[in-house]
């Protein structure tokens, strides 16, 4: 087997099976240091062994069963230290029974040991700021480089965060568990809300070259889909996996050839991935079914509704003003308000979203966001007041932060 | 686990409540006891006075310096605490949320350093 073609086997599996591998090292462990220092091991004795001999049929079970073998040879290396040589094999039978439970929690590994870990990963005793980087690396196997170049962080920056984090739970007692149901509420948004920010930077980057990456949305989306799997009853879940198939669904359109953005009226439907689409209305229905409506159940129809139109023209406008009326009511935003308002312009006219605009302009939330001045020099533009126009956009430039918005705004401002 | 939780509020605040605001909050703090002395979750806990009757000691070179008052100047002063023993921090919260003065003041959780652990 070629060493290229044994890599990409081990990454495919490495991907997939991480975060199953991990979660279960970590709950057996009580401890996440080791669990990754285990899997790095199984990872790198992977590499060396499927280039020699090719890759085992399961490769799945084989690197969850070497990672094991690596945590007791951790483990017992670590006890050895402790107690001293000496005094091990004097005890023997008593010092390796630590060894044997953590061998019996292995094997006694539950499929929810994943909702555990980023549940644990999300804890709000923990540094909201922690809780990304937490979830990537422990449930992805992202390294902390890579996240750290994801989120424009210092790598330093970023590994004591994480180094404080993992100090925190297990100094303070943080439990590795799936809350009880009444905490549920309190506990569930958080790491909703980790999963759509990995999606975010992910879909729609904050800042830097590149408009769309899109291994973090996808990263996002699995483990969106994770959640969905362990807790098929929560419509939130749902809805979160709904929005995010619906957005993602665009991204090949979203995006032109040349790197610059194309807003949605503009983009070829035709590169839509209507699988995505099926899959994502599909799971609207079921969430919306369960009678307990959520913002991001709400997002995802509004999604929905923009999936299902031909174009801007046939969208149904005053359907999409009404949604966004249903989720200023569940959450309220000046964002949210500023989207509503584009709704607004499309369902009446650009005058009814200028209005709109204006008074959500008034708490002064959005003075620094370029879509807010972008949104409104598009509204001028359309009512031919061309020179506030070209002052909003001027703005809208001054402030946006990834190259390609810059681009798009920069064409706009060009006679 | 064993957890200390540092209650911290408004001194000023609370030696201006009427005598049925003071009532209210002692009652509340009854049925804390109730609801918690049979657990065996709170071993121990007392009330402190307030920080006028505080005193801040320093041994500098060999030499105690003692001064009136309290440590550090805040607005909200420690002024109870409670030890709590508890399988985990989620166990821990449940019962400092509970504590009366968790609604006006903070309490602040912190998990001991057993000897065990050093």
């Amino acid at each position: 087997m070629t060493e290229a073609a044994s890599e990409r086997a081990v990454e495919a599996v490495f991907r997939e099976e991480y975060g199953r591998i991990s979660a279960s090292l970590i709950r057996a462990l009580g401890d996440f240091d080791t669990a990754e220092e285990a899997l790095q091991d199984a990872f790198t004795e992977a590499l060396e062994q499927w280039r020699r001999d090719g890759v085992p049929r399961n490769p799945a079970a084989w690197l969850t069963h070497v990672a094991r073998r690596r945590a007791v040879d951790r483990l017992r290396r670590a006890q050895v230290r402790d107690r001293g040589a000496a005094e091990l094999r004097e005890r023997a039978p008593a010092a390796d029974a630590p060894i044997e439970r953590l061998e019996a929690m292995l094997d006694s590994s539950v499929e929810d040991d994943r909702l555990r870990l980023i549940f644990t990963c999300c804890h709000p005793a923990l540094s909201p700021e922690a809780h990304v980087p937490l979830t990537l690396r422990s449930l992805c196997g992202l390294q902390t480089a890579e996240i750290a170049r994801a989120f424009l962080v210092p790598e330093a920056t970023l590994a004591q965060r994480l180094v404080r984090a993992k100090k925190k739970i297990r100094e303070a007692g943080v439990p590795y568990r799936v809350p009880p149901d009444h905490l549920l509420p309190e506990r569930l948004p958080s790491v909703l809300a980790a999963c759509y920010l990995v999606f975010n930077e992910g879909y729609s980057a904050t800042s830097g070259p590149a408009l769309v990456r899109t291994d973090l949305a996808r990263e996002a989306i699995r483990l969106a889909r994770l959640l969905v799997e362990l807790m098929p009853d929560e419509p939130e879940a749902l809805g979160l996996l709904a929005l995010m198939r619906l957005q993602h669904s665009r991204s090949a359109a979203r995006v032109s050839g040349t790197g610059e953005l194309v807003l949605l009226a503009d983009q070829d439907r035709a590169l839509w991935d209507s699988a995505a689409i099926a899959e994502g209305r599909e799971l609207v229905e079921r969430a919306l079914r369960m009678q307990r409506p959520g913002p991001y159940q709400i997002q995802a129809a509004i999604a929905a509704v923009h999936s299902e139109s031909t174009s801007e023209a046939d969208t149904d406008w005053p359907q999409i003003v009404r949604l966004y009326d249903e989720l200023l009511r569940l959450k309220p935003s000046p964002v949210v308000a500023l989207n509503r308002a584009v709704a607004v312009a499309m369902a009446e006219d650009a005058g009814a979203g200028l209005e709109a605009l204006a008074a959500v302009a008034e708490s002064g939330a959005l003075e620094e966001y370029h879509l807010y001045h972008a949104t409104r020099a598009d509204f001028l533009r359309r009512m031919g007041r061309a020179a506030e126009a070209r002052a909003a956009y001027t703005r809208a430039l001054e402030l946006a932060r990834t190259e390609a918005e810059r681009a798009f705004l920069r064409g706009r401002l060009s006679p | 686990m064993r957890y200390v939780a540092l209650i911290y509020s408004d001194e000023a605040a609370e030696a201006d409540m009427s005598p049925e605001e003071t009532g209210a909050l002692m009652s509340a703090y009854g049925k804390f006891h109730e609801e918690f002395d049979p657990t065996g979750m709170i071993p121990e806990g007392a009330r402190l006075r307030p920080t006028g009757s505080a005193t801040s000691i320093r041994v500098r070179n060999g030499e105690t310096v003692t001064t009136d008052g309290p440590f550090a100047e805040t607005k909200e002063h420690l002024g109870g605490f409670y030890m709590i023993e508890a399988p985990d921090l989620d166990a821990a919260i449940a019962v400092a949320a509970k504590i009366p003065t968790a609604r006006t003041g903070t309490v602040e959780l912190r998990p001991v350093w057993e000897m065990e652990d050093m």
